[in-house]
């Protein structure tokens, strides 16, 4: 099996790889966590083994580098009343803003197992070898996290019936 | 509103933009560049004779690329042979672009620039360096003549497999390798490209 060359690395995944870092770290931190994550993997990539699960790689290594700027960022700890500001695409309506803003505010945790198997598309195993813990975790913090989301929505007040807890992947 | 998309509105509200990816990646070739990383740097430019993809290594000019070799198919090979640490990073070809733009505006008679000779070995590899120093600008040469500069009289047909794997056309110029009948003979990036160079060489 051939190994691709690093630029179609960047086009396939560097969009996803964007989101996960959006999701995780807001906008403020995404641009650098984004480019340390392709940085790494650009000089650990000779030795990664042809078959492996490229995105999966990259996300684990995006995790990672979101830590060390959450943690870099904890230690300046300059308290602020505010979350960062939500950054949408440009032509987001309201509802995509609430939607970003209510991601920005769920707990660390059930906004990387949504970035991760939402935006990344993981399985649940996967999410969980990153985050540590069990699968059956990660599917729940997955679920809580999307439930939050939900209640972003104008005209929604209440979690429901969380239909997204099954609907999930079962892998 | 029933049952809300919440997964695929996320993904369409964190969507970047083209310019906002564009960005990062320039940013990640540079810092690539910087941390000794960037194995393969490539561009492309805009010529008489189409696009030509251009492929450098830090040693220098490795690859030049007509399209109708199929750029992804040889940025495969540059891949597979040197390695897959490959990005489309510009800068390490400027000069490369530069010169070629003053060879077709006839302005340039020889480049002067850093080859890495590495995807030609054996006896190839020195058909095409007597090429890059002997047969100058503007003239021609048959493959016999060719051979006997590469030192094996006898190896015209070798010649011609040279000049058609000849992984730096352009720069090394098989294209004013000429049969010994007066025909123009077979180039790698096909006759209207052979016909293209050697009439801007007679006229500049």
């Amino acid at each position: 099996m051939k190994k691709q060359s690093f630029e179609t690395v960047v086009a396939d995944h560097g969009p996803t790889v964007l989101r996960v870092c959006l999701a995780v770290l807001g906008p403020g931190e995404a641009d650098d966590a984004w480019s340390e994550t392709f940085l790494s993997a650009m000089k650990a990539y000779p030795d990664l083994p042809a078959d492996a699960n490229v995105e999966a790689w990259l996300v684990t290594i995006a995790h990672r580098k979101a830590v060390d700027v959450t943690r870099a960022a904890a230690r300046r700890a300059i308290p602020v009343d505010e979350v960062p500001e939500a950054c949408a695409a440009p032509g987001a309506d309201a509802r995509d803003l609430d939607l970003v803003e209510a991601m920005s505010k769920l707990p660390a945790k059930q906004k990387q197992a949504v970035a991760y198997h939402y935006l990344a598309s993981l399985p649940y195993a996967d999410v969980a070898a990153i985050l540590g813990g069990t699968t059956d975790a990660a599917r729940r913090a997955s679920a809580d996290g999307i439930a939050a989301l939900r209640r972003s929505y104008p005209g929604i007040t209440e979690p429901g019936t969380t239909a997204s807890g099954i609907t999930g992947e079962q892998r | 509103m029933n049952s809300p998309d919440v997964p695929g509105d996320l993904a369409q509200a964190l969507a970047a933009t083209p310019a906002h990816l564009t960005a990062l990646h320039e940013r990640l070739a540079a810092a690539a560049e910087v941390g000794g990383v960037l194995d393969i740097a490539y561009r492309t430019v805009d010529t008489p004779v189409g696009t030509l993809l251009l492929a450098a290594t830090e040693l220098g000019l490795v690859r030049v690329a007509y399209a109708s070799e199929n750029h992804y198919a040889v940025l495969q090979t540059l891949a597979d042979r040197i390695s897959p640490r490959i990005l489309a990073a510009p800068t390490r070809l400027d000069a490369t672009a530069r010169e070629l733009d003053e060879y077709f505006a006839g302005r340039r008679r020889s480049f002067d620039l850093a080859l890495d000779w590495r995807l030609s070995a054996g006896f190839r590899a020195t058909v095409l360096q007597h090429l890059a120093t002997d047969v100058a600008y503007g003239q021609t040469a048959t493959y016999g003549t060719v051979a006997q500069l590469a030192g094996n009289p006898k190896a015209v047909r070798a010649v011609g497999t040279a000049c058609a794997t000849n992984p730096l056309p352009v720069i090394v110029p098989c294209h004013r390798v000429v049969r010994s009948d007066g025909g123009m003979g077979g180039y790698l990036g096909g006759p209207d490209a052979k016909r293209t160079l050697l009439t801007l060489e007679a006229t500049a």
